[in-house]
Parts: C-alpha cells; sequence; structure tokens
C-alpha cells in the first residue's frame, strides 16, 4: 500500500509536467480549433531563448518574463506568416504544415545550441519535501504554477469579453465576424497565449528533464494524451489529464513481466480505454447540436 | 438613402451567382426579397455583409461599403441574422446575446438590451445558462433575432427567420419582428420562402429569378398577383 | 468586362496549352499509365542500381501510402498507425523466413494476412473514435509497435532490439537479371497488381459506399449501408496494403529492427499522402517519392539543418499545392482547358 502511494506520488510530480502541457495543448486547440504537433518544439525553442538570456547575464526572472513575452509575439507571428495563408488548406495539408514547423525549429535549435544536454536553473530549488525523495521544492513550485496559470486562464475565458471573443471564433468563426469579432486576429491572439504557455511549461519542465531539442518529445505526447483524456474542450480537464496520465505511466510500470519495459504503451493503451466509454474525454463537452 | 445597392454582382468561386442587382431600401422600412430555391436571395444578403466575392456599388448613408471585410460591416449597425442561424452552440443563451454587443463598449446599456431581449423572449430567460446548442429550432430563431437585436442596429437582413419553425412559432416570431421594426424603427431587409408571412410585414418585395431581379413592386400588389405568385413563387 | 484583358495576356498560351489541355483530358488514363508502366520497366537497364534501388523504396513507400489512404482519404479516418501496420508486415516476413525458412513469395500474402485481421481488430474500438480521439489511439498503436518487438519476452521470434537478418530474393535462373533488377520487376508488378485492384474497389459499389460514409455519415447509414462493417473493413484493407508494402520492404533492406518502425514512419507516410493527394491513388507514388527523396536532398544540401530544410520543403510545397500534386494536377488541367474553350 505505501509503495502504491509513494507511486501516486511520484506520478503527480512527472503529471504536473504533463499537466502544463495539456494546458497548452488544450489553448491551442481552443483557439485554432486543431492541435498543433509543433506546439513541443516551440516551447523547447522559447526554454532555450531562456537559457541563452540567462547565459548572457539576466537574472532569472527577467530571462523568464522576456520569454514569454518573446514567445507570445514570435506565437503571434507564426500564426500570420506560416498559417494565416493556408487557413482554408484542407485540414491534413495543415498538419503537414505543423510537421514542417516541428523539424524547422528542431533542426534549428540543434544547429544553434547543439544537441549536449544543458541543466536550467529553477528558483523553487531542488530541497525534498515532506521530508521524502517523492516530491521536491521545484515540482511543487511547478504544480502551483500551472494551478495559477490554469486559474487565469479560466477567469480570462470565462469572464472577460475577449476570452468570449476567442472561443466563439474558434468555434464558429463565420457568425463570430457576423457580430463584430475580427476572426483572424483572435486566431493570433490564440496562437501567441499558446506560445507563451508553453513557453512556461518549458522553463519549468526544463530543471527535470534537462534541455536540449528533443526534451519535448515524450512530454508533448503525454501532454497530447492528457489533453485527450481530460476531454479537449476543458483546460481544467486537461490538467486533470496531465496528472492521471502522470499517475497511470507510474503504476503501469509496476505491472510484473512486461510493466517496465512497456510502461509508455499502457499507459496510452489504458487512456484509449478510457475514451472507448467517454469518446470526448473525462470532462469533455461534446457539442450538441439538432438536425 | 438608408442602402442603395446598384448592379451588384457575386460569386462562389468562379461561378457568378447575382447578376447587377439593384434596389434601395429606407430608414425605418421593411423591404422582402422573394424567389424560388437557388434564386440567389441568400447570396442577397450575403454579399451586403462581405461574405462573398462581389462587385458593384453598396452605399450605406452614403458610404460605399461594397469592398469592406464582414467585421467593418457590422459596426455600421447592419446585423445579420444568417441562413442556419449561426448560434454559438457551445457557449451560453446569454453568453450569445453577449456576443451579438460585442462592438458596443457601454456596459450598462448592454445589460439594459439584455433584459430588453429577454422579455421580448421570455423563453430565452428561462433558458439563460444552458448551452445554446440544446435549444429548439425556434428558440434558436429567437437567440439569433436576440443577438442581432445586441447591436442596436439601423438595419437588419434576416435570411429565412421562418425556415424549419412551427407556424405559431412563426407567427409568433413575425410579430416581434414588427414590434422591433415599428418600435425602434429598425429597417429590415427580409429573404423569405413563406412569402405571405413575409408580404405581409413588408411593403415592398423584390423577385429573384438565377441571380437577376426580374421584378419588384409594393408588396400588396405583389401578393395580390395571381401570375408572379404561379411563375416565381410557387403558391 | 473587367474580365477582358486578363484572358487577352492568356491567349497567347493558349495557342500551345490547347493541344497539351486536349491530350491530358482525353488520354489521362488511357495513355499515361501504359507510358508510365513503359518507363518503368525500361528503367533497371538505364539507371545505376542505386538508383534502382531507391525507386524500388519509392514504389514500397507508394503503396504504403496508397494503404493509409484508402482508409483516410476515402474513408475518412484518420490514422497515425500506420508505421504499426507496416512494422508488422515487415516483422512477418521476417519472422517466416528467418526462423521457418518460408519461400519469400509466400510472406507477401501472409503479411497481408496478419494485417487485415490486425487491422480489422484495431478498426473495432476505432469505431467508437473520431478525428483526434482517433489520431491518439493509432498514435498509441504506433508508439506500442517498437517496444513490442523489443519486448524481451517475444525475443526468440522478433530477435529483440538487434531485429533479423533475411536474404534478398534471387532472381529466378531462367531470367537473365541480377538481384537489384528482380526485386525491382518484383516490387514493380505487386505494386502494379495492388494499385490496379485499389483503383477498381475505389470505383466499385463498395468503394461507393466507402465514400459515402466519409462524405455523409448519417445520410450513408440512412441509406441502409453497414457503416461499422464498412469501416472496419476499410481499416482491414488499408492495414494488408501498408503490411504489404511493409513485407516488400524488409524484402528490399533484407533487415528488420524495431526502430524502423517508429512513430515518424506513420507521419512521413501521412506527409506522402498530403503531398500526393488525399483521395488520389496514382498520387500517393509522388507522395513516395517525396517521402524517400526529399530527406536525402535535405541531407545533401547541410547535414546540421536537414530538418529545417525538410521542413521548409514541405512548407513550400504544402503553400503552392495545398491540396496535394493530384490537387495541383487538376487545376493545371482545368486551366488549360479553360483557356482551350476561348
Amino acid at each position: 500500500m505505501e509503495l502504491v502511494l509513494q507511486q501516486v506520488m511520484a506520478g503527480l510530480a512527472n503529471g504536473a509536467i504533463y499537466a502544463c502541457m495539456a494546458l497548452a495543448v488544450v489553448m491551442i486547440y481552443q483557439a485554432i480549433d486543431h492541435l498543433n504537433f509543433a506546439q513541443g518544439e516551440m516551447a523547447m525553442f522559447s526554454t532555450f531563448i531562456a537559457w541563452q538570456l540567462i547565459e548572457w547575464g539576466q537574472p532569472y526572472w527577467v530571462a523568464f518574463g522576456l520569454t514569454i513575452v518573446i514567445s507570445f509575439v514570435a506565437g503571434i507571428l507564426i500564426d500570420r506568416v506560416l498559417f494565416r495563408p493556408i487557413q482554408r488548406a484542407p485540414i491534413l495539408s495543415q498538419i503537414a504544415a505543423f510537421i514542417a514547423l516541428f523539424s524547422i525549429l528542431n533542426s534549428s535549435a540543434g544547429q544553434i545550441w547543439n544537441f549536449t544536454i544543458k541543466s536550467f536553473p529553477t528558483p523553487f530549488g531542488h530541497t525534498p519535501l515532506f521530508g521524502g525523495t517523492l516530491i521536491d521544492t521545484h515540482e511543487a513550485g511547478m504544480i502551483g504554477v500551472t494551478l495559477v496559470m490554469l486559474g487565469l486562464l479560466y477567469a480570462f475565458f470565462r469572464g472577460t469579453r475577449l476570452g468570449l471573443a476567442m472561443r466563439a471564433a474558434a468555434t464558429n468563426p463565420e457568425s463570430a465576424r457576423l457580430v463584430g469579432i475580427r476572426v483572424g486576429w483572435m486566431t493570433a491572439l490564440g496562437w501567441g497565449m499558446a506560445a507563451a504557455i508553453g513557453a512556461v511549461a518549458g522553463m519549468l519542465i526544463a530543471p527535470v528533464v534537462f534541455l536540449e531539442p528533443n526534451m519535448m518529445l515524450g512530454v508533448l505526447l503525454y501532454g497530447f494524451a492528457g489533453a485527450v483524456l481530460g476531454g479537449l474542450s476543458s483546460p481544467a480537464g486537461a490538467v486533470v489529464g496531465g496528472f492521471a496520465v502522470g499517475v497511470i505511466e507510474n503504476l503501469g510500470g509496476f505491472i510484473p513481466y512486461f510493466g517496465r519495459e512497456m510502461k509508455l504503451t499502457i499507459a496510452l493503451a489504458v487512456i484509449v480505454v478510457v475514451l472507448m466509454f467517454r469518446p470526448s474525454g473525462i470532462f469533455g463537452r461534446t457539442a450538441v447540436s439538432r438536425v | 438613402m438608408m442602402l442603395e445597392v446598384e448592379h451588384l454582382d457575386a460569386f462562389y468561386g468562379e461561378q457568378q451567382a447575382l447578376f447587377g442587382v439593384t434596389f434601395s431600401l429606407d430608414e425605418g422600412r421593411v423591404r422582402t426579397l422573394l424567389g424560388a430555391n437557388g434564386a440567389g436571395k441568400t447570396t442577397v444578403l450575403r454579399a451586403l455583409s462581405g461574405m462573398v466575392r462581389r462587385r458593384g456599388e453598396v452605399r450605406f448613408y452614403g458610404e460605399r461599403i461594397a469592398g469592406w471585410a464582414t467585421e467593418d460591416i457590422v459596426r455600421l449597425g447592419i446585423a445579420h441574422v444568417p441562413e442556419g442561424r449561426g448560434t454559438f452552440l457551445r457557449v451560453s443563451v446569454e453568453e450569445n446575446l453577449q456576443l451579438g454587443a460585442m462592438t458596443r463598449r457601454d456596459r450598462p446599456g448592454i445589460a439594459a438590451d439584455i433584459e430588453r431581449v429577454y422579455g421580448h423572449f421570455p423563453r430565452l430567460k428561462e433558458r439563460r445558462a444552458q448551452q445554446a446548442g440544446t435549444l429548439s429550432g425556434g428558440e434558436q430563431q429567437m437567440l439569433a433575432v436576440g443577438r442581432a437585436l445586441m447591436l442596436r442596429p439601423r438595419l437588419m437582413l434576416l435570411d429565412e427567420p421562418s425556415f424549419g419553425l412551427a407556424p405559431l412559432v412563426v407567427e409568433e416570431l413575425f410579430a416581434i419582428l414588427g414590434h422591433v421594426n415599428r418600435e425602434m424603427g429598425v429597417a429590415m431587409l427580409i429573404v423569405e420562402q413563406n412569402a405571405t408571412l413575409a408580404l405581409d410585414l413588408a411593403e415592398h418585395a423584390y423577385v429573384l429569378e438565377t441571380g437577376h431581379i426580374v421584378m419588384d413592386g409594393p408588396a400588396a400588389m405583389v401578393g395580390a398577383d395571381e401570375s408572379i405568385r404561379r411563375a416565381y413563387l410557387g403558391y | 468586362m473587367t474580365m477582358l484583358p486578363k484572358e487577352g495576356i492568356a491567349a497567347p498560351a493558349a495557342g500551345l496549352a490547347q493541344p497539351l489541355a486536349l491530350a491530358m483530358r482525353l488520354s489521362a488514363p488511357r495513355l499515361v499509365v501504359p507510358a508510365v508502366i513503359v518507363v518503368a520497366l525500361i528503367i533497371p537497364w538505364l539507371a545505376t542500381s542505386f538508383v534502382m534501388f531507391q525507386l524500388t523504396q519509392v514504389m514500397i513507400y507508394g503503396l504504403a501510402i496508397l494503404g493509409l489512404n484508402l482508409l483516410t482519404g476515402f474513408n475518412g479516418q484518420f490514422s497515425l498507425g500506420h508505421s504499426a501496420f507496416y512494422g508488422i508486415g515487415a516483422y512477418t516476413a521476417a519472422i517466416l523466413m528467418h526462423n521457418y525458412d518460408v519461400g519469400y513469395l509466400w510472406t507477401l500474402p501472409a503479411a497481408g494476412g496478419v494485417c487485415f485481421v490486425v487491422g480489422f481488430l484495431f478498426g473495432l474500438p476505432a469505431l467508437r473514435l473520431q478525428n483526434l480521439y482517433l489520431a491518439l489511439a493509432t498514435f498509441t498503436l504506433a508508439i506500442a509497435m517498437p517496444q513490442i518487438l523489443k519486448f524481451h519476452g517475444f525475443e526468440e521470434w522478433t530477435g529483440g532490439v538487434q531485429g533479423l537478418p533475411l536474404d534478398q530474393p534471387d532472381p529466378p535462373a531462367f531470367l537473365p537479371i541480377d538481384g537489384d533488377q528482380w526485386l525491382y520487376y518484383f516490387t514493380l508488378g505487386v505494386v502494379l497488381v495492388m494499385f490496379w485492384a485499389a483503383t477498381n474497389l475505389i470505383r466499385s459499389r463498395t468503394g461507393r459506399a466507402i465514400m459515402a460514409i466519409r462524405d455523409h455519415p448519417i445520410a450513408a447509414s440512412a441509406m441502409g449501408i453497414n457503416t461499422a462493417l464498412y469501416k472496419t473493413l476499410t481499416f482491414g484493407v488499408s492495414a494488408l496494403y501498408t503490411g504489404v508494402a511493409g513485407a516488400l520492404g524488409a524484402l528490399a533492406v533484407a533487415f528488420v529492427a524495431p526502430d524502423s518502425f517508429t512513430i515518424f514512419l506513420s507521419i512521413s507516410l501521412l506527409v506522402g499522402l498530403v503531398i500526393g493527394g488525399v483521395g488520389s491513388i496514382p498520387g500517393c507514388l509522388f507522395g513516395g517519392l517525396f517521402v524517400l527523396y526529399v530527406p536525402n536532398i535535405a541531407e545533401s544540401v547541410s547535414t546540421g539543418l536537414a530538418g529545417a530544410i525538410y521542413g521548409v520543403i514541405l512548407l513550400v510545397v504544402v503553400f503552392v499545392m495545398p491540396a496535394g500534386a493530384s490537387g495541383f494536377a487538376r487545376i493545371v488541367v482545368a486551366r488549360l482547358s479553360r483557356s482551350r474553350r476561348l
């Protein structure tokens, strides 16, 4: 029993990473209505920018703030330059463009900063919490920041006119235009916000997984899984989904004989089984429509 | 003159759908566009709102708006109730109404207007917190009209407001439209297949066929003319 | 009226375009296909064995993309899991040849059969899932496959991380050609038969049902099409095609290893599908060309930035041909034939 509890705790610590990423995934999904396969690479690139700023002597929080701003602007630029011209192209072509963006960011980061792993600082320190080795101050800080971001996003989307306009533009662009919403800018704003959230996620994750161009591959995968598990229409669901994925992954590793080797497969399989019963995710709403 | 349309052409891709459509509408008046399915009625409204590629002259209070983007046309006070009602399915009824006022800044005015819409449509008030996708067709149509009113429009473009509704609901809806027109002086351009209803409300009618206006006249006269009815309106 | 000057400019080109467009419109299936086949038959006598090997790979990728296209392009079910079917096909061939000394000819139907069953079975739960949720489920399959192949419990058959070597097929003794040429012709033959079969499938009643499900799922089931059955069968057939491609791939490289069948293979196939044209059968071969050659081209420009160059090329292609090569070809033909009319 104790062992299980320990594993759940460790799973929650990993889950915080995934929750962070899942939140970024849901953000962009709300803004552009499909998944961004390059999201992880965008976060990775942002984290490298932060690292570079720190290397050039900026204090942590200055680098943190600057990186968020740079990422926000870059997100908007990516939308305006790359995706706006093909917004009417078939969805699969847009996915190909995401793959292209993925490839470009990954390869450029490798070229600029090379593939050796770098350590990334944390403002929270790595002191063990609760006298155990399972969760330390950084991981607790990461969970805290994720929850704060979630709260802010919730307030933004539910409580402000701009947030409402963004939701409307994402789900029903034509009607949104008819009430005077500038849909193109809402999409761009969504990209900017997603890039900024991704940057925060990357900077929180980097102290745990170490900084290198491929750092986000696994994280993004779990982030997607968490977002889908929680339900893509719900930011809170994404966070819960992310934590759940962390726990499932850790517990799956304990299945005798094949658990350790196939922990990833088991985690994903569990998620798929859950989706069989909740095809729109645990917290996802099915858009009801009448024929 | 509030709205003047001259030689308006419209296109879907390479396909021309309107040919030199010319008509006008004065402040506070109601006019209707009649015609069979596919005659181009919806396209006229979409062209006015900048939702299809178009060419020609559209003036709103003298302002030449034929090249404007939809978002800017809306800001002039032209509210379009689209075909299919354009409900924001995933947000609540009240949020739908707030979206209608997205171009306005006066918070107290918006709150008051929401109450006013609820006054017209008490059913919407009962369902204010409900996801709009769960409303019935009639309720969604009321929501669409309510959303358009939230703009405080000077002109409403209504695309088949009676479509798919039960006769009693249609009567109620048109009564409210008439009320809005008289009390608030909102001009209306109504596209309808249900010609009887539209001719009751409107004072002047245009008849469209394959993208051309083939005739027009006072509503009472168009409604009374048997040959027009047979040839173009199909009843 | 304002249209006139534009057409005036287009007019000189029309003189040349006329016969070309007419030829393209009339002859597309009737002449182009035999012409391509003739060229394909001659290539081994002109090209180096390296180029021939590459073209063999192009055909194999084209076949794998065709499998994906049957599912995604024609039936509207999204899949990121086709690397798994490709891998299963490859391993079926390798295990049969390496462990059981089965002749290479028999590995293709075996690989196809195994993949059909796996695909069909996977299609059953997939019925409950749509769009992104289906994407995630198939993605799981792609992630799981290398792990399963490496799993220590199966090492006896799969060779674990090391993979399995196998013998390249020998040409029949009565033919005056070498092993590479034989491999090329053998692949060409299989690919031709399977493309022909796919074309006929799509044109049949069954094909119309498959496409009706993609376009109007509710109407299709209302018309009495057994949507569930057709969707799972399409999944099976799609996996069969990609599995046969996998078996051919194993024969061609004479080696299988788990890390050849990762999610990145799925992504490559997806890119090939988009580039060739979703819902186009000949487009699949064009997709195969892209999948094989563009990474090589990128690599030759700059090793360090190969990924970035690949991405840029991909972006440019998507910008220029948002509907893939087949969509692009359609637009070109339409333009040419329109200028002919004027």
